[in-house]
């Protein structure tokens, strides 16, 4: 097995160790009082941690030269909209019970669950285009361009994440932090031409 | 054998590919391990298990109430000693039953007074000391959850018939304990500390608002707001103030924590209200512990028929 085939399968096991452990948890009642609260906050938090992680990769490549490391972005961002998803898909079933009525009633009487919806319906475009084939057909340029929309997506899901607490901003500020790192290291970084392609 | 370097290494001297594979294979396994070992810690940091055992004493002598109210059956004494709303400990409902283990409650005095007649402290022992009944009560929080608790105590007009409020009373101002020694500082928490909160006396004297001593036949558990806390059960949650130490009697409508923190979010009266949304959620349903689904909340969290005559002629929207 090469090094890249091995580093996907650690990210992979270490993505997916959360939602392993959150499904044996669940399986034995170990999730606490409230386990579908704390169902859909922990995959919500997931998001956002793969979605910051996703754009830490072109940083940290500058940075330290890792260049390798853009062979895993794909994959992080991925994981980003698989746990969005699942985020969603627990929020429709065990908070609304399905009735899309109350849903898009929720969406329109509430900002902070607005403001979530649209930031997941940012990654799907950005999923759908992420395969190598489409990245040839929009050329590198434009799709480039379209997946800055990974940027807006995470200042959204901070938002939302930032809006749903009461009073205690710790972990929302956490990622708030994360997210002006990122945008101070794009602003300010003197621009160099691209040393590889930006697919991968 | 002699290579092109001249380097005098013979066939046998390269490390043989399966040994070479083996410990590449054992450095991959233990990253994988180590790796996977941390993200499964960080995620148990963050889901802390309920702490088993809640030791207090037996109360005794309660009595059941004369007429029961119909409100379900009750929570688990696990379920409401391990999801706990008490900022001054921590944020996260599930750690507070921890942290709240160094709270101290002994000694512990209720200092009452304000516009009364006859101010007085109350020992914990003498608040105790008053007859002591079973109250199972709805509680729902503003925050879209509820419970059914088997609360002990009693009356809370029962102790403020004793200090005798003057004419001029109007309303009721509490505070909780506060021990920055133990308890988190008002920056961490982003609440002003200490916790406050109020009622207007003929709340306060009806008879369903409680002071509680104790659940499920035992005396209150720190993280449920020991040794003495307000229950007013047709309001949201954070009326229900822990911890008191001080009751005063004013002729002014008395600040409130959260009213402070966030005064188009929470009012002053809170009533649990289905029709009357959060900014940013709705309380038309609730999520009752132990359930899957959601279920409608109901006026005055079900108490409609005992207090909305407190509120004749009270617009609840805008008095939320």
């Amino acid at each position: 097995m090469n090094d890249v085939k091995f580093y996907k399968i650690l990210i992979s096991v270490n993505a997916l160790t959360p939602l392993a452990l959150l499904g044996f948890d669940a399986y034995s009642g170990r999730l606490g009082a409230n386990p579908i609260e704390f169902f859909l906050r922990t995959t919500g938090v997931l998001t956002l941690v793969f979605l910051l992680v996703t754009l830490f990769v072109t940083p940290l490549r500058k940075l330290f030269g890792w260049n390798s490391f853009i062979k895993y972005r794909r994959m992080l961002g991925l994981f980003a909209f698989f746990y969005g998803c699942i985020h969603l898909v627990t929020y429709s079933i065990f908070d609304k019970s399905l009735h899309i009525g109350e849903i898009v009633a929720d969406v329109w009487q509430r900002p902070f669950i607005a403001i979530g919806m649209l930031a997941l319906f940012l990654l799907i475009p950005l999923a759908v285009t992420s395969t190598n084939g489409m990245v040839k057909r929009l050329g590198g340029k434009k799709w480039a361009r379209l997946h800055k929309l990974t940027y807006l997506a995470a200042v959204l899901g901070v938002i939302h994440f930032w809006m749903i607490v009461k009073s205690d901003v710790f972990y929302p500020l956490l990622f708030a932090v994360g997210l002006s790192v990122l945008f101070a290291v794009r602003l300010f970084w003197p621009k160099k031409k691209p040393v590889q392609k930006v697919s991968g | 054998m002699e290579d092109k370097t001249g380097s005098q290494l013979s066939r046998s001297d390269v490390t043989l590919e399966h040994l070479y594979l083996n410990r590449r294979t054992f450095i991959r396994a233990g990253l994988l391990a180590s790796t996977a070992a941390a993200t499964g810690l960080t995620y148990r940091y963050f889901n802390p298990q309920p702490v088993s055992e809640v030791a207090t004493s037996e109360i005794a002598n309660v009595q059941s109430p004369a007429k029961p109210l119909d409100v379900g059956q009750p929570n688990s004494l696990e379920d409401i000693t391990n999801y706990n709303n008490y900022y001054e400990f921590s944020t996260d409902k599930r750690a507070v039953a921890k942290k709240a283990e160094k709270l101290i409650t002994r000694p512990w005095s209720v200092e009452v007074g304000g516009l009364v007649q006859k101010p007085k402290t109350f020992d914990i022992d003498e608040i105790l000391g008053f007859p002591q009944e079973e109250r199972i009560y709805r509680f729902r929080c503003v925050e879209a959850w509820s419970m059914v608790i088997p609360w002990v105590g009693f009356s809370l007009k029962t102790l403020l018939d004793q200090v005798e409020p003057l004419e001029t009373a109007k309303y009721v101002a509490f505070q909780t304990h506060y021990d920055p020694k133990v308890m988190q500082s008002s920056f961490s928490a982003g609440i002003d500390f200490p916790y406050v909160e109020g009622l207007r006396l003929d709340e306060a004297m009806h008879p369903l608002t409680l002071l509680a001593t104790g659940l499920y036949g035992k005396q209150m558990p720190n993280q449920n707001g020991a040794p003495v806390r307000l229950i007013v059960p047709w309001k949201y949650g954070f009326k229900s103030i822990k911890s008191i130490v001080k009751i005063m009697l004013t002729d002014k409508e008395p600040p409130t924590t959260w009213n402070i923190s966030a005064p188009d979010e929470y009012g002053f009266y809170s009533n649990v209200n289905p029709n009357v949304d959060h900014p940013r959620w709705s309380q038309g349903t609730e999520r009752r512990i132990g359930e899957v689904a959601m279920r409608e909340t109901l006026m005055f969290n079900g108490y409609a028929d005992e207090v909305a005559h407190l509120y004749d002629g009270v617009d609840l929207t805008k008095n939320f």
